[in-house]
Parts: C-alpha cells; sequence; structure tokens
C-alpha cells in the first residue's frame, strides 16, 4: 500500500511544528525518518495514525484520503508502535497484543478465528508465545517494546509506522527487530534515531529539520557529512561498510579547553553573538 | 498483618476463572438466603429458603409472620443492596478506565454531590409534587445535572479528555458538597436535618418490591451493554494516543460511558442515597484477583459489589439493632481496611506503579 504525505502542515499550540511536508513511501518500501529531538518526526507520524490532524495537507493511502475515512478503517491498514504512556491498569501480553485487533472488531466484541489466528502470529514473529499469559507490567523495557510491536503486527496491517522502535532494545533486538519489520510485506515508515540503522535497512531516508524536510532519498545520497553536520551539528565522517555508508560523529567542539558540554555550547553561542 | 498479606492469592491464576466467578455465584447465593434470614427477627436458613422456593415458583400469600418478613420485607432489601452494590462497583470500574486512574470513583467526577444537592432539596423544602417518587428523582436530576455540567466544562472542541474530567469533577464535587452543608446549615428543623444525614450516609431502610425494578433493570442491561464492549473499554485505557491507532475515537467512547455511568449512579443513588467507596473499592479487588482485561473484571466486579453491600447493609440493620446504622458508616468501616490491604499487597506484590 502506497502512502503519501502530501504538502502537510501541524500546528501545536498556536506554533508551527510541521511546515509543508511532502513524503511519498512507494508500496512496501521503508523509509526512515531522521532528524535532531524536536525536528517534528513523531507529530509527522502521528498524522499519519491519525492523532493529529494536519490543518493543511493530506495524507493518502493508495490515493484515498486517510483523514476522511472512519477511523476503523483506517486503523486496520495502519499499525503503529509508538512511544507509550504507562497507565496503572495491568494487562496480560496477550491481552495487549490482543488490543491490536480493536479495528476489526464486530459491535459485540466477539473474536473471531482470524483475530486469534492474527494475535498468535504476531506473538510468534515477536518471540513472545512463552510471555503470553506474563502482565506486561513486569517485563523489561525491551520486552515491553517487542509486546508494543506484536500489537501493531496483530492488526496485519499494510502500513507500519514504527515512531523510534529501537528504543530500550539492545543491538541483537534492534537488529532482530529492523530484520523483521523489513521482511514483511508491508509499507514501513519509520523515525530512528540511528543513522547506521537507517542506512543499512531503509530503502530511502527522509531528512526532517526545524519541521521542514530537509534531504530525502536513498541513504549514500542523503547522509553526507555535509547534511548531517548541517541538521544534527555534529562533526561527521562517513565510511564504507560492506558497500554503505557507516558513521564516525564527534561533537563539534568550539571551547578551548576540547570539554564539549552544553554549557560551552551555551559560551560559544553568547560569544557568537556579542561579536555581531 | 504482612504475612496475611502475603498469603493472600493475589493473583488467582492458581484458581481457573470459571471456577472463581462459579465460587463467588455460589456464594453471592447463599448470602442471600442467609442475609434475609438475618435481621431484629431471625429466621431460620431452612426456613427462609423454603418460603422463597415457595414464593418464586409461583406460590400464593400465607398469613405466617415469617413469610410477611420474608418476601415482603427482608428479600426486597437483600436483592436491592445486592443490585445497588452491583451498579456502584460497575459504575466505580467504567469511571476508573474512562479517567485512565484506577482511583476514580463517580465521587470523584461529582455524580454522587449532585444526587445529594437534588435529594437535600426535596428533604427541606418538603416538595413532593411527585408523590415518593420525589426524592428519587430529584437525586437522579441532581446526579445528571452534575455530570452535564462537568461534562461541559471538561469538553473542549468535543474532546474529552481525563485530567480536565477529574479536576472539573473534583472542583464541582466540592461546590456541590458546600451547597449541601450549606442548606443543612439553614435548616431549623431538627428532623429534617437528621434525614438529610441519614440520606447523605446512605440506607435502603427504603426498600421494597416497587423500589427494586427499575435499579435492576439499569444496572442488569448497563452490564450487560459494558460486557458485550469490553474490548474497547480495554483499548481506552491505553490513552488518547494509543485508541487513534487502534482506530478508537477515545472521546466518543468515554462520552458514551460517562452516560451510561451517569445513568446507573443517578438510579443507584436514587434508592440507596450516597453510598460511598464501593465504587472506589470493589473494582480494584476484582482487578487484583483477575487482571485489568474488562472481559474478566466487569463480571467479578459485579458479583463483588453486591457482596460487599448485602453484608454492608446486613451489619447496618443488626449490629445497634433495633436502630438502623447509614449504610455509608459500614462502608467506609469495611472500605478502608480493604483498601489498605490491597495497598500494601500490591506494594508487597512488586506491582506499584508510578
Amino acid at each position: 500500500m502506497r502512502l503519501d504525505i502530501d504538502a502537510v502542515s501541524v500546528t501545536l499550540s498556536g506554533r508551527d511544528v510541521i511546515e509543508d511536508v511532502s513524503l511519498a513511501v512507494p508500496s512496501g518500501q521503508f523509509t526512515a525518518l531522521v532528524g535532531p529531538n524536536g525536528s517534528g518526526k513523531s507529530t509527522l507520524l502521528r498524522t499519519v495514525y491519525r492523532a493529529h490532524r494536519p490543518y493543511a495537507g493530506t495524507v493518502r493511502l493508495d490515493g484515498r484520503d486517510l483523514w476522511s475515512m472512519p477511523a476503523a478503517q483506517a486503523a486496520r491498514s495502519v499499525g503503529v508502535l509508538m512511544q507509550e504512556q504507562h497507565t496503572g491498569f495491568e494487562f496480560t501480553v496477550a491481552e495487549m497484543v490482543g488490543l491490536g485487533r480493536t479495528a476489526h472488531l464486530g459491535f459485540f466484541d466477539r473474536f473471531t478465528h482470524e483475530d486469534r489466528d492474527a494475535v498468535a502470529e504476531a506473538l510468534d514473529r515477536t518471540g513472545l508465545t512463552a510471555y503470553a499469559q506474563r502482565r506486561v507490567g513486569q517485563l523489561s523495557g525491551g520486552e515491553r517494546q517487542r509486546v508494543l510491536l506484536a500489537r501493531a503486527l496483530a492488526g496485519r496491517p499494510r502500513v507500519l509506522v514504527l515512531d523510534e522502535p529501537t528504543n530500550h532494545l539492545d543491538v541483537r533486538h534492534q537488529l532482530d527487530l529492523l530484520e523483521l519489520v523489513r521482511d514483511l510485506d508491508v509499507t514501513v515508515l519509520a523515525a530512528l534515531h540511528s543513522l547506521d540503522l537507517a542506512a543499512a535497512y531503509a530503502d530511502a531516508v527522509a531528512v526532517l529539520r526545524g519541521g521542514k524536510l530537509v534531504a530525502h532519498g536513498p541513504a549514500a545520497e542523503v547522509l553526507t557529512p555535509s547534511t548531517i553536520g548541517e541538521v544534527f551539528e555534529v562533526e561527521a565522517t562517513v565510511h564504507d561498510v560492506g558497500g554503505r555508508p557507516g558513521f564516525a560523529l564527534r561533537p563539534r567542539c568550539v571551547c578551548p579547553d576540547g570539554r564539549c558540554h552544553w554549557s560551552c555550547r551555551r559560551r560559544a553561542e553568547a560569544l557568537l553573538s556579542d561579536a555581531r | 498483618m504482612t504475612a496475611l498479606v502475603h498469603k493472600l492469592p493475589l493473583r488467582a491464576a492458581a484458581v481457573p476463572y470459571p471456577a472463581l466467578l462459579a465460587v463467588l455465584g455460589v456464594g453471592l447465593t447463599v448470602s442471600v438466603v442467609l442475609a434475609t434470614g438475618l435481621g431484629a427477627v431471625a429466621v431460620p436458613s431452612g426456613e427462609v429458603a423454603g418460603i422463597l422456593a415457595h414464593r418464586l415458583t409461583g406460590g400464593g400469600d400465607s398469613a405466617a409472620t415469617a413469610d410477611l418478613i420474608v418476601w415482603r420485607i427482608r428479600f426486597p432489601r437483600v436483592l436491592l443492596s445486592a443490585v445497588a452494590g452491583a451498579g456502584l462497583a460497575v459504575a466505580g470500574a467504567v469511571v476508573q478506565g474512562v479517567v485512565r486512574n484506577p482511583v476514580a470513583d463517580p465521587y470523584l467526577l461529582g455524580l454522587s454531590h449532585g444526587a445529594s444537592v437534588g435529594a437535600v432539596l426535596v428533604l427541606t423544602t418538603g416538595a413532593s409534587v411527585l408523590g415518593a417518587l420525589t426524592l428519587p428523582l430529584a437525586a437522579f436530576a441532581g446526579a445528571s445535572a452534575a455530570m452535564g455540567i462537568v461534562l461541559a466544562l471538561a469538553s473542549r472542541q468535543g474532546r474529552l479528555l481525563p485530567v480536565r474530567l477529574i479536576l472539573v469533577g473534583v472542583a464541582f464535587g466540592h461546590l456541590f458538597a458546600g451547597i449541601t452543608s450549606y442548606v443543612l446549615a439553614l435548616t431549623e428543623s431538627s428532623a429534617a436535618q437528621q434525614q438529610i444525614i441519614f440520606w447523605l450516609l446512605g440506607g435502603l431502610s427504603g426498600a421494597s418490591w416497587a423500589t427494586l425494578p427499575i435499579p435492576a433493570a439499569v444496572v442488569g442491561a448497563a452490564t450487560a451493554l459494558l460486557l458485550v464492549r469490553a474490548r474497547r473499554l480495554n483499548a481506552l485505557v491505553l490513552g488518547e494516543e494509543a485508541g487513534a491507532a487502534l482506530g478508537l475515537n477515545a472521546s466518543r467512547q468515554r462520552w458514551y460511558l460517562l452516560l451510561l455511568v451517569t445513568l446507573l449512579t443517578g438510579t443507584v443513588v436514587a434508592v440507596s442515597g450516597g453510598i460511598g467507596f464501593v465504587g472506589l473499592i470493589v473494582p480494584h479487588l476484582a482487578r487484583m484477583l483477575v487482571g485489568a482485561d474488562h472481559r474478566r473484571m466487569l463480571p467479578i466486579t459485579v458479583v463483588l459489589g453486591a457482596l460487599f453491600l448485602l453484608w454492608a447493609d446486613v451489619a447496618a440493620r443488626t449490629l445497634v439493632s433495633p436502630t438502623e446504622l447509614p449504610i455509608g458508616v459500614l462502608t467506609a468501616f469495611l472500605g478502608v481496611p480493604c483498601f489498605l490491604l490491597v495497598m500494601r499487597a500490591r506494594g508487597l506484590a512488586g506491582q506499584e506503579t508510578p
């Protein structure tokens, strides 16, 4: 299923957090969204799972306007792994993953064979079958993250939206998760912090900064030292790792003692503004 | 105390769910028979069972005193206490889910205080335009008006957010309580004051066959509706954002559910007065036994709520017989130790949630 984000703008408390972003993810492709904290990655993803309505522009699934279809219909196509708030209510893993079927339920909320199959398959794919009866609150952060992935997969989505999916995961599980996601026959839009993972798994990388799309294309073309330096304000060296880019990042240091902390950056900015 | 808490079956994982429900169901049935026998004039359980069996199979009137006590006076009261307990407990469970806060109950949203204002105004003005129905209707109207005000002020652009609901609910609860106290202070007749205090603390002494059908029907229908839609209630607990991702319109669900809670609380409070704590404590106990999934915890909540209020009412009418204690006193005396026990047990079981 093709995902089109077309000239989308979003405001939060009167401030523009996404400005005129257009981004297309072809069917079955994996696009990674990278950018510094506060660049609008999560907000842009929210417009795709209908948590935040853009005030301008459209989001389309195979050409159909996502925001004008019923909520349940949109949710049947789009699966989401998001940063989740903790609630005081304790569900078991199976119950939590089962909630991924919410959009498929009829009036009486009964599970059909298909619902049960989808939940079992999601548990199996994420290696959680043995955890089904455990309480989510008793799991480690990494296991909980896998539960959230399983919940997204349980809806058998055709578009998968992932907001920092590798949070809390150790390196092996980070790779496991991205391998799994890449091998699924779904369209993926994922916000990632790790440039290495983005370059390794994504068909295309989109770079956001200050709510604007500054670059979009194959990782090798987009993640250049100059773009990374400009967007993340770090010194980047790109080297070849088995045919794809790998990144060495250093702080962009302006302090004479070489201690590049936040306070140093603040002093440097003060000096600069004085000089002006 | 600590040792006792450790031994509590905090997670009844060892007990299969159907068995647990069956045990509680049998417990409720036995309790109904036992409670009907208890009172100023004790009737042996065997005789109670005989009378109930005779009547429930279509048997006619008999002149026996025991028949009068059991069938006319105690049985409807015991049933009403069970219905009211179940209704308040379910209302509590739903409010906790709606505001995503496990320590919420209908009091928190100002519902019960609104009902009190309605009832107190009737009691002090002596209005009786609608006869015996005046008081329950005024209480129901008070609860509905309170919910209407809270919903109107807590929603913005049709969106209903949990934190705003709690804040507005608590604020207006205080306002309504203030109005009630003001009216109470202005009342000169001490008989009316007595009546008001008794109503505020709740009581089922007005129970009769006539007061039973409406609460029973409302509690039954609301519970059935909630049970078939229980998965949606689960999704609501996850919050606005997860709800949106799962295709659930969280705000709309909250509206529906709060209207249902208003109907439930209003109907029950109208016949029972302001009984506190059931809605807070019982859903907690149910969750401890079977977890947070509403498909499993709602039926347990219903039965536990019925059991809790049934025995609280027995205590209320027998402890200092022939005088009757307000049932709110009993639910507080029984409820607070229960609540502390639950809290300790949760902490000890390592499930303290931030």
